[in-house]
């Protein structure tokens, strides 16, 4: 099936961006992020979950966590090209809160059929959620999940758990007698115990989960399925989030070229300043067309979902980490202050750049598909 | 059907289904001779011949010029020049041999000349009866293209003009320059004017041409020296010192981003000409063998390079896609003035890439019965230069971007 020209990015999906751009604007500023997170520079301090959590409450009431979420299931249904406009809104004003978990819970358990449409419907009243799939090494493959599930419930842990601290509930990748499942409890079920990691970013928090006979509902028998048909969709929100992310370093830095002086020019002046921030703008651009298409292939394409996410999340990764270097050098001496805000946006780049896949890693798996697995 | 055509026009429509009823039975067979990779390396009369019969049998049939007014020699069709652009594309065509005339001279002699300068030129350069070569560089004037210091001295109604002007593509077949002369030495930018100029017919009464050879090997550029050429005032387009204004049409066009659409084909594909792409470096690696099992398309340093590669094309082609959606878009300039910036330098990288695949095959070029692919991905990746260097270079389109889109202080 051919993809809609404008990416199926229609009136509903531009005013729902521009309202997104608006409300971070009014409630959100840089200043407040800075006050919020970067308050205890300690590197040592122990690991801390700083989030405004009434101001989250606002944009769960403006139905928001819920957009992904089927229209069967009390949700909007909108398409992925929309939320991925509201997810570049957010990653623009790095916002502290579970709403990428949450979108990834719903993709997933959209790919559940009827015996995910529960916990569907707890997200359309308004819960949080975040996936549990990961070993200690930080693999990606579900496969190497290190929770198994058995009578008395999830046993084993489950790594990398992002914004663990802010999220009501789990979906767990866990191995059962038959093959892998999907389960989803709340985060304060019995025998669930959180631990934080110690994390460079400060607009995230991440935590290890152990399961200690936690009971839960198994919400898939086929957990791949779920998981191999929601992940186009993981990595393209990750990435917009990303590219907004990028458009914030970008204006940030072009705004400080534009106005601190030397050799009796602004820094702008200077192609060394100059072309660098243009190829940061080129990156960006890049990275922001096929997020779109890649979103819009989610919606429309999805025999190509996967090859077109993995191109966005490719391209965002290592766009973001040229972004990041870009802005602290460009900033000079500033920039490498705790006080400047470059660093919030530098730590969120650095840890979205791996999240789910790296450059390479997503370069090697779109090689298996356009070129054919290697001898 | 193709996703353009579900959004055509009524005009659009019918001019469509006529396009490719005609190019299915008039598209030109393969070429007797080994035509160059782009217009601007075209060194051979048969060469030359071969294009220009296909350029003319097109703009008889209306596929070309479609979308200027009958009484300069085209279509008067609205639209449709991007109607018969993808359509001649679709059906592989050969390219044509004017592009200059088509791309900068036409819409730059439209905009700017008298009535009758226009309709006694363009309909000869629609046909590609007339080729068209366009003389802005000089030796001393190159990127700072406003310093060409070609001289045009008034004399009654006519003008004399000497000087020295360069990298002239397609001059030797050329009948027709567009040029911008300084007729003001105490001005930069107002004393400057543009004329179109006889060459072909002032060849040894004012005129000389000498071929320059590329780094390539091939010819396609030439050096033009004016010695007292006399050239009537008729042929002067706008005012007088408005010339960086006019040449600012040109540049416009040039660069796709003008108000009409260039007549464009291509895309045939034949043993000597060969699309600068990922796909076709991937089979390109499926055959580059490494040993009795496996190829250079097993190599995960190779293969992580051309899915970069790959990545970056599709990056380029979402771009083009994404600047007709309004809500996406920050500054109206911000994608359109990527474009050639961007097509060239990953073009670039392509090529380089092929070459690393091909490993040490890559020393063996277009003469050698061994060198994979005939030899054109050497072509390729040192052609490519001309892509980043003509037409402003990448160093200038970052200072554009740089300057216009995000707003930093001009540099020098
Ligand atoms: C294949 C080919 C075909 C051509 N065809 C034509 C034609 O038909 N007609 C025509 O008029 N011209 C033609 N040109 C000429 C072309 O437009 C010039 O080569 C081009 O404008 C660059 O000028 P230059 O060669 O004098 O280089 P220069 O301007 O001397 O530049 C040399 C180097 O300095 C850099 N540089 C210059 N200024 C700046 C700056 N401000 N900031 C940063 N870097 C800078 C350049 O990017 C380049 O790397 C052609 C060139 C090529 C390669």
């Amino acid at each position: 099936m051919a993809q809609p020209n404008n990416y199926g990015f229609g009136e509903e999906a531009a005013l729902l961006k521009e309202s997104a751009r608006k409300f971070f604007r009014e409630h959100f500023t840089t200043d407040k992020l800075h006050a919020l997170v970067a308050a205890d520079h300690n590197p040592d301090r122990a690991p801390t979950c700083d989030w405004d959590q009434s101001l989250w409450q606002k944009l769960v009431d403006l139905g928001w966590t819920m957009l992904a979420v089927p229209e069967s299931a009390g949700g909007v249904g909108m398409p992925v090209a929309a939320v991925a406009g509201l997810v570049e809104e957010l990653g623009r004003a790095a916002f502290p809160c579970p709403l990428l978990g949450t979108l990834n819970a719903t993709y997933v358990l959209i790919g559940c059929g009827a015996d995910g449409e529960a916990a569907l419907a707890d997200i359309a009243s308004g819960e949080s959620a975040t996936l549990a799939f990961s070993n200690r090494h930080g693999s990606w493959d579900p496969g190497a999940t290190e929770v198994r599930h058995d009578a008395d419930g999830l046993h084993g842990s489950a790594w990398f758990v992002q914004d663990a601290a802010k999220s009501d509930r789990l979906l767990v990748c866990a191995h059962t007698e038959n093959g892998l499942g999907l389960f989803w409890l709340p985060m304060n079920a019995p025998g669930v115990s959180r631990v934080a990691d110690g994390i460079v970013d400060l607009t995230r928090d991440q935590a290890h989960i152990r399961f200690d006979g936690s009971p839960a509902v198994q919400v898939s028998a086929n957990a791949l399925a779920a998981i191999n048909n929601a992940m186009p969709a993981v990595w393209t929100l990750l990435a917009a989030d990303m590219v907004g992310a990028a458009e914030w370093q970008l204006q940030t830095s072009v705004d400080y070229a534009a106005t601190r002086k030397q050799f009796d020019h602004t820094l702008g002046y200077f192609q060394a300043i100059k072309h660098p921030l243009v190829e940061v703008m080129l990156l960006i651009d890049e990275a922001k067309s096929l997020v779109y298409n890649a979103a819009c292939a989610c919606d429309t394409e999805v025999g190509k979902a996967a090859q077109y996410a993995h191109m966005a999340k490719a391209s965002a990764s290592d766009m973001a980490a040229y972004a990041s270097s870009r802005s602290v050098q460009t900033h000079g001496g500033i920039g490498f202050t705790w006080e400047c805000h470059v660093h919030l946006y530098f730590k969120r780049q650095k840890h979205s750049q791996v999240l789910w896949g790296d450059g390479s890693w997503h370069r090697a798996r779109l090689a298996d598909i356009l070129i054919g697995a290697a001898a | 059907m193709s996703e353009s055509a579900r959004k055509d026009t009524p005009e659009q429509a019918e001019f469509r289904a006529y396009c490719r009823e005609w190019l299915a039975a008039n598209k030109p067979g393969e070429p007797s001779v080994r035509l160059p990779q782009s217009p601007l390396e075209i060194m051979t009369e048969d060469q030359l011949s071969y294009l220009q019969a296909w350029q003319k049998s097109a703009y008889d049939a209306g596929l070309v010029g479609c979308d200027y007014p009958v009484e300069v020699g085209g279509g008067g069709r609205s639209n449709c020049q991007t109607v018969a652009n993808e359509e001649m594309m679709a059906a592989r065509t050969p390219f044509f041999p004017n592009v200059i005339g088509l791309g900068m001279a036409a819409p730059t002699v439209f905009y700017h000349a008298r009535e009758d300068v226009k309709s006694e030129l363009l309909p000869r350069l629609f046909s590609g009866e007339d080729i068209w070569c366009q003389g802005f560089s000089e030796p001393g004037a190159g990127s700072d293209l406003a310093s060409v210091q070609t001289f045009a001295e008034r004399k009654g109604d006519k003008w004399v003009i000497n000087g020295h002007k360069v990298w002239t593509s397609l001059a030797h077949f050329a009948e027709w320059m567009i040029i911008l002369l300084r007729t003001d030495k105490s001005h930069k930018y107002d004393g400057l004017s543009y004329f179109v100029v006889p060459i072909r017919s002032a060849l040894g009464k004012g005129v000389t041409v000498r071929p320059l050879i590329k780094i390539t090997g091939e010819t396609g550029f030439n050096e033009v020296i004016f010695d007292n050429l006399e050239v009537d005032d008729r042929f002067r387009l706008d005012e007088l010192g408005k010339g960086w204004q006019v040449a600012m049409t040109t540049l416009l066009h040039e660069r796709g981003a003008g108000e009409l659409q260039t007549p464009r084909a291509g895309g045939m594909k034949n043993k000597s000409t060969h699309a600068i792409t990922a796909g076709n470096v991937i089979e390109l690696a499926k055959a580059c063998k490494r040993g009795e099992e496996n190829s250079a398309a097993d190599d995960p340093l190779l293969r992580d390079k051309i899915m970069r590669q790959l990545i970056r094309e599709e990056g380029l082609k979402q771009n083009q896609r994404r600047t007709r959606v309004q809500a996406l878009l920050d500054h109206p300039m911000r994608l359109p003035l990527q474009n050639k910036l961007l097509a060239s330098e990953i073009a670039q990288q392509t090529a380089a890439l092929a070459l690393e695949v091909e490993g040490m095959r890559s020393s063996l070029y277009l003469a050698d019965e061994n060198a994979p692919a005939g030899g054109q991905w050497p072509l390729a990746y040192m052609n490519s230069y001309g892509m980043t260097i003509a037409a402003g270079t990448s160093e200038v389109q970052r200072n554009i971007l740089g300057e216009r889109v995000l707003g930093l202080a001009k540099s020098k």
